[in-house]
């Protein structure tokens, strides 16, 4: 039986790896994460995990060692936060080109400067274009699943490319939540063993791995690294039926919130989801017709199901709590609008950039966004792209 | 040689063909002077040979016998160390191969 649970994000986390085993942990602490990392250390030490736990001196060491372990054939696990992500990214790039399948809980902070340790998804859209496959999670519950799910994904042999999982930093990482933590025996027959597509210790069949290219070769081998994230899509929907099969929660691209009639809808990823879903009620039970679509997976963005389901309405806004100065908007809404080019009849959209440094946004903040909308929905007239939730003048 | 593709290459830009690094003929990377072996002087000490940093010296039965232009990039460093006087290796011109 699943056992019912209080956990916050970060203990969620380390619970679905205490079960998932991998054969290496290679993880430097930073604020939000840090818990993540201390629960591993706790199981390992006290006899929970088999797992080979090494504490480099740095996040770009940690990503290292996950790279050469992955290579050998390893199931890997990182986790880390913000600055240590940014610190990580030429290893990024590494990791994702040669088709290493590591996995990283993020709890989502944002960058320096001014130092702040607080919730936004600063550092995970810093990382977009790293080949990287990206799910957000709502909740502690959900930050369990996409991680037990992202070693599946990831270690698919069509997709063989690495996975983070975001959870927003505090709001998710430090707030405990009722949450289902399943059975050992079953987490670990659903995440099966890892095939994978090469290993450095094959020695019948020696290889070189992360040789040079020049202009003769590079494009190629990163034209063939793409394969892995095309292939994904087909496969994150597998393994959410899977899942869904033998733990009962349901998963997809994005959760569709009141979708079915409404005529105005707020897009956005994390854990404002369930302070939108509240407001949504609200107004829902005032006669208005507002949805939200939360998306879950970023990468590959799942921009035809999308533009599929927001084609038809008057307005949307997407929240973006990342800003990418100098762009047409926000990351969420620039890949969004990109999205709905396709199509002839598309509603209007606009961008808010929110919570940046962990500023809260409220259900009033909300309801505002949703106002708007109905304007534009009434008038045709779309104001400002680009805006900002509860920031002062 | 036929250049693979990017559908034929195996993934994660790994190289399987251990070895292969003799197709490449390094070579072409002299850039108008190259090691002349005037075998008359040569005393076969092989210090050429220890000191080449690439693998361009060819040694038959302990004896030095000539130079591999495929993969000799014109460092020169075999010219230095030969301990022989005349030298038994020279820098001279070559035309760039371009």
């Amino acid at each position: 039986m699943a056992e019912r649970r209080i956990l916050n994000g970060n203990a969620a986390i380390a619970e679905a790896i205490r079960q998932i085993n991998p054969d290496v942990v290679a993880a430097y602490p930073i604020t939000p994460s840090t818990a993540i990392v201390e629960y591993i250390a706790k199981f390992v030490a006290d006899g929970l995990m088999t797992t080979e736990f090494v504490t480099p001196e740095s996040e770009h060491s940690a990503m290292s060692m996950c790279i050469g372990s992955s290579a050998a054939g390893a199931r890997v696990f990182t986790a880390t936060a913000s600055q240590g992500l940014a610190l990580m990214f030429e290893m990024l790039y590494i990791a994702s080109s040669l088709r290493l399948p590591i996995v990283a809980g993020i709890a989502n902070r944002a960058l320096s400067a001014p130092i702040n340790i607080h919730g936004d998804h600063s550092d995970t859209m810093g990382a977009r274009d790293s080949g990287w496959i990206q799910i957000y999670s709502e909740n502690s519950q959900e930050a369990y699943d996409n991680v037990i799910q992202a070693f599946r994904i990831g270690e698919h042999r069509d997709v063989s490319t690495p996975v983070m999982v975001g959870m927003d930093g505090f709001i998710l990482s430090h707030a405990v939540q009722d949450m289902l933590v399943e059975e050992d025996d079953k987490v670990k027959a659903f995440v099966r063993e890892r095939n994978p597509l090469y290993s450095i210790l094959d020695v019948d069949n020696p290889i070189t791995v992360g040789p040079i290219d020049f202009t003769d070769y590079y494009f190629e081998h990163k034209r063939s690294q793409f394969v892995g994230m095309e292939n994904a899509p087909e496969v994150i929907l597998e393994v959410a039926e899977e899942f869904k099969k033998e733990f009962g929660r349901e998963y997809g691209f994005f959760e569709l919130y009141k979708m079915d009639d409404a005529e105005v809808a707020i897009v956005l990823l994390g854990s404002t989801a369930g302070t939108a879903k509240e407001v949504v009620d609200e107004l829902r039970e005032k006669g208005r017709k507002v949805g939200l679509v939360k998306i879950r997976v970023y990468r590959p963005f799942p921009a035809k199901e999308l533009a599929d389901v927001l084609s038809n309405l008057k307005a949307v806004a997407a929240l973006d709590r990342a800003a990418s100065p100098g762009a047409v908007g926000g990351p969420l809404f620039t890949d969004l609008r990109a999205s709905l080019y396709e199509y002839e009849k598309r509603p209007i959209i606009v961008d808010y950039i929110y919570g940046l440094g962990g500023r809260d946004i409220a259900p009033k903040h909300i309801a505002e966004v949703y106002e708007r909308l109905e304007k534009i929905a009434a008038t045709g007239e779309r104001g400002e792209l680009i805006g900002y939730i509860n920031l002062r003048e | 040689m036929r250049k693979m593709g990017w559908k034929e290459l195996p993934p994660g830009a790994i190289n399987p063909w251990a070895g292969n690094f003799m197709e490449v003929k390094t070579g072409s990377f002299r850039g108008g002077l190259k090691p002349v072996f005037h075998e008359e002087h040569c005393i076969h000490c092989l210090f050429c040979w220890v000191f080449c940093p690439d693998n361009a010296i060819i040694v038959k039965e302990g004896k030095m016998v000539g130079i591999n232009y495929d993969y000799c990039k014109g460092c020169g460093i075999c010219t230095v160390e030969c301990p022989t006087s005349p030298k038994s290796l020279t820098m001279e011109k070559e035309e760039l191969q371009l």
